[in-house]
């Protein structure tokens, strides 16, 4: 019997001195970014942001006394591997949770495993469907390809451009455009006349362009990310399309004006607020997070920060939001995190509820035009 | 359907085509001076743009000095891609040799990332970009160089093979070796002789495409399998077959993404690639065994 109490007791320390070990141990996050392959102008500057931020929680001293741990791999844009690594992020490195991956086909290949094991992701990706219909365990910070089409349209429908001819990649991205501007259309009384596609490696898209110049368009959106859109681009100059051009919110970046070059004028597209960050009102509720994550990562990378980058910080401050309400295991943190209102990040204003995971609304989109090599916000 | 409309996919089609005809007469060359199929040739594609690039930007030089420098710097990559991965090897089988240049083609991809970074990168035109009205079609002067260079090339090729003693040399090898070494052929020279020649030509295909195409490391891929195409239906002749192969494909894919539909423009490429293979593996215009160089 004593023998028995003494073995009791022991398990008990042992237990309580592992919690206490625990208790200062980082709290580990893990991060699946394809920081290589066809999607690393993702994955890239998103994984720099999330080391950038939690170097400086860290350095501010953690949250609740507790530092963090970003433990991040590169999935090089690989669905198979994205799933791979993130089995192991939540078997061998018992992270609490997830943030990434870069692109909508790896979220959606990763979500069962998130699903499976109740670890919540934070999915950096675009696509709709990652969060309609709603999962438990799943979030994202990317703004949804619903509102970016919804920018277009409201603006196609207010400048009398009703219809039009829709041009997407064939990939995951251009997929997930193409079934949101097919569903969105007859509420904004646009007409898609003619429907194409191209492949993400093509490298002359000038017979896609020449079929839509026969047709009646009044207007062509184009739905990709680089370098695709940038030869679509070229190919209607070359071609000498008048109709305006209308790219996604996948090509706002500095490198869509330097590889399209002359062919950039005048293109619109939908843009988070990062790219216009300095010209914004004072009063947007923005404005703090936008300029603060841009010094900063000028100051980390001597590079300007897009709002791929954004994404990252974004799911990493939504994590520190959830795990400063005192949530440190994966079922807290998932149901703090559902409670987030009323956040203002870079990817727009979040607010999270248990029928919504992708907490943004309309305003989390600019319009903007390309004039002289740089973004002007179109009313 | 326009008339106008069917010009310029012809046409499109007829400028792409001119590039995977020059890769796939790089491929054809190689293949018969060796009997290989070099699957690194696209990567020499993918050099000669982000050399030239690299000579742009980092050195500083202008264009028409960076052009000559890539061409030469891939040419040097083929020698030693040679020298170094082909030569040494003891039993050189046609599978061991194939691997092997498919392994040399990741390690020359995976260089190439580490060297310039992942982004995709525009290259200048080499005479402006705006475009040239032909009936109701539009091309731009890139169109007209890639063209004009494609005919020189092919031109200069049909030259040495048939009018300078090397280049009879090699096409003696490429009807038997080993009866070509014993009238005092130096076979492993011509070896390399033809890798020199395939990865120069490759550089320039490369070069040219770049300013309509741009480059990354990863475009070496899908040219050289567009090249190794237009080589197929040419019969693997290092001559007009495969230019002819190329532009047909490059025809086909531009009126099949107009006329059917975008998204079957790949497919196009490989089920020809197939049906060739299975219906006519000596070339569209091949007879049963015939000249291959």
């Amino acid at each position: 019997m004593r023998f028995r109490c003494i073995q009791f007791f022991s398990a008990v320390l042992t237990l309580f001195v592992a919690q206490a070990a625990f208790a200062a141990a980082p709290i580990k996050i893990g991060a699946l970014f394809a920081v290589t392959g066809p999607a690393a102008f993702l994955g890239e500057p998103e994984r720099n942001s999330a080391k950038m931020v939690i170097d400086e929680i860290n350095k501010a001293g953690g949250v609740k006394g507790r530092k963090l741990e970003l433990v991040a791999y590169d999935t090089a844009g690989d669905a198979t591997k994205a799933v791979q690594l993130a089995t192991k992020l939540i078997k061998d490195d018992k992270v609490v949770a997830i943030i990434g991956p870069s692109t909508t086909g790896e979220s959606m290949a990763v979500i069962p495993v998130a699903e499976k094991e109740q670890i919540p992701l934070i999915s950096c990706a675009a696509g709709s469907k990652i969060t309609d219909p709603v999962k438990k365990w799943v979030f994202k910070t990317a703004q949804n390809d619903a509102l970016a089409v919804g920018k277009i349209f409201d603006y196609l429908q207010r400048h009398k451009q009703t219809s039009v001819a829709i041009l997407t990649v064939s990939d995951g991205f251009g997929s997930s455009g193409r079934e949101q501007l097919k569903a969105q259309a007859a509420k904004f009384g646009i007409t898609i006349l003619s429907d194409d596609t191209y492949g993400p490696k093509d490298t002359d898209m000038t017979s896609q362009l020449t079929k839509i110049r026969g047709s009646k368009a009044q207007a062509i959106i184009c739905w990709g990310t680089n370098p695709g859109p940038a030869l679509i681009a070229k190919n209607a100059r070359q071609l000498g399309l008048k109709i305006p051009l209308y790219m996604s919110h996948g090509v706002s970046s500095k490198k869509f004006i330097e590889l399209a070059g002359e062919a950039a004028e005048g293109i619109r597209l939908p843009s988070g607020k990062v790219l216009v960050a300095d010209v914004l009102p004072n009063s947007d509720s923005q404005k703090k997070s936008l300029m603060a994550f841009v010094k900063d990562y000028q100051n980390h990378y001597k590079a300007e920060g897009d709002h791929f980058g954004g994404h990252a910080w974004d799911a990493v401050m939504l994590l520190k939001g959830a795990i400063e309400h005192g949530a440190d295991s994966p079922a807290a943190i998932r149901d703090q995190l559902e409670k987030t209102s009323s956040f203002a990040g870079i990817g727009g204003t979040f607010n999270y509820s248990s029928q919504e995971h992708a907490g943004l609304g309309k305003d989390a989109f600019v319009l903007v035009e390309i004039k002289n090599k740089d973004w002007v916000i179109v009313k | 359907m326009q008339f106008d409309q069917l010009l310029q996919y012809t046409l499109s089609g007829l400028s792409t085509g001119a590039i995977y005809a020059l890769i796939g007469i790089g491929f054809s060359i190689i293949y018969n001076a060796t009997g290989i199929i070099n699957f690194a040739q696209g990567e020499f594609v993918m050099l000669g743009g982000m050399l030239t690039l690299f000579f742009l930007e980092a050195l500083k030089l202008p264009l028409w000095a960076a052009i000559p420098c890539a061409v030469a710097a891939s040419t040097v990559a083929g020698l030693l891609f040679e020298r170094l991965a082909i030569r040494p090897l003891r039993q050189p089988t046609p599978i061991n040799l194939v691997i092997i240049t498919i392994g040399g083609s990741i390690l020359i991809r995976g260089l190439s990332m580490l060297l310039w970074g992942k982004d995709t990168h525009a290259i200048p035109p080499f005479s402006g970009d705006d475009p040239i009205a032909i009936g109701g079609a539009t091309i731009l002067p890139q169109h007209l160089w890639i063209l004009a260079i494609t005919v020189i090339i092919v031109a200069a090729n049909r030259f040495y093979f048939y009018h300078t003693i090397s280049g009879k040399a090699m096409r003696a090898c490429a009807y038997n070796r080993r009866a070509a070494g014993l009238v005092g052929i130096d076979v492993r020279r011509m070896v390399l002789f033809s890798f020199i020649i395939s990865s120069a030509m490759g550089s320039i295909a490369g070069i040219i495409v770049a300013p309509l195409t741009m480059t990354a490391y990863d475009v070496g891929v899908m040219l050289g399998l567009k090249g190794f195409c237009a080589a197929i239906i040419g019969g693997m002749s290092s001559g007009l077959a495969t230019v002819v192969g190329g532009l047909l494909l490059g025809v086909l894919e531009s009126l099949g993404a107009g006329l059917i539909s975008s998204g079957y423009k790949d497919a196009i490429a490989f089920i020809i690639l197939l049906l060739i293979l299975f219906i006519r593996p000596q070339g569209l215009f091949g007879k049963a065994e015939s000249e291959r160089v």
